[in-house]
């Protein structure tokens, strides 16, 4: 795949909640299926149509180990989605930071020249 | 008071960048913060040691907007664009391209303002002209973003980072 293809994958993966959660669990070490399948009210098949779509977008592989094939999360895929996601998100965070203090900053103004006017609403 | 809300990003299509924030404000200030030279001045990339720098807003369709930032070592970056809608307080449409290209082509930048109980959302999608061009821009700050540990990344994703699960195409 080439990068792009593989960012479609992984943000396609990513925009699926129990698949966050399902990583979320991953990030504190390795599971089983069953051990996954616990905190969810669906079914074993239901979180293994879930894994595959992981395992197909790179976040996660499973390891051949007897019948437990526990599944463990791929840090360096999903830094790379995760960082990709962070810079652009920066950038707006900090420049929106700035605006909620100036929208205060006006909406204050406002406040103060309708008390000078001696206007209520 | 000073509450600060989330900011989203998404991706639903191949080719698109969705933020949506909430700001706790009416959307006839928030329309002005956004359309005005001397108060955009004072939010839009002006962190960290940036500042827009110039900043002129011919706000009708067909006209030019022009941002200028400069940072304290002298760097400049520049972008224009034409506006192809104009809706105060609601709606902006308008095209964006950077003196130094940094991803391929034009791309498009709409902005919606909701009103809700004295709250504003807004959403801007900026549509690239490819879906390279969507890569690129948001692979741009990767280097600043990339910090984060196994512990940042889990409280993302407990915290929902991509959020949008119906409309992001799988």
């Amino acid at each position: 795949m080439r990068d792009s293809e593989h960012l479609n994958a992984t943000f396609a993966a990513l925009a699926d909640q129990t698949r966050r959660a399902i990583l979320a669990r991953l990030a504190r070490g390795e599971a089983s299926v069953t051990e996954l399948a616990k905190p969810f009210a669906i079914s074993q098949p239901a979180i293994s149509k879930h894994l595959r779509v992981l395992e197909r977008a790179g976040l996660i592989s499973r390891r051949r180990d007897a019948q437990r094939r526990p599944c463990r999360i791929e840090a360096k895929r999903l830094a790379e989605a995760t960082g990709w996601l962070e810079g652009y998100r920066q950038f707006w965070e900090g420049s929106f930071q700035r605006l909620d203090a100036l929208l205060d900053e006006m909406q204050t103004q406002k406040k103060h020249a309708r008390m000078k006017r001696g206007g209520h609403r | 008071m000073k509450n600060t809300e989330t900011l989203e990003v998404t991706t639903p299509t191949d080719r698109e960048i969705v933020l949506t924030r909430v700001f706790d404000a009416p959307r006839r200030l928030v329309f002005d913060a956004w359309t005005k030279p001397e108060l955009l001045k004072r939010w839009l990339g002006a962190f960290g040691g940036w500042s827009l720098v110039v900043c002129e807003i011919d706000l009708r369709v067909g006209g030019a907007y022009r941002y200028v930032w400069r940072d304290p070592e002298g760097a400049e970056m520049g972008m224009r664009g034409v506006y192809r809608e104009v809706v105060p307080p609601e709606r902006l449409v308008a095209t964006e391209s950077f003196d130094e290209p940094w991803y391929p082509g034009e791309a498009v930048d709409t902005i919606a303002l909701r009103e809700d109980g004295g709250k504003t959302t807004v959403t801007t999608t900026v549509l690239y002209q490819s879906r390279e061009a969507r890569d690129i821009a948001l692979k741009s700050g990767m280097e600043q973003g990339v910090a984060a540990g196994y512990d940042k990344l889990a409280e993302l994703l407990a915290s929902g980072m991509a959020q949008g699960d119906s409309e992001s195409g799988a």
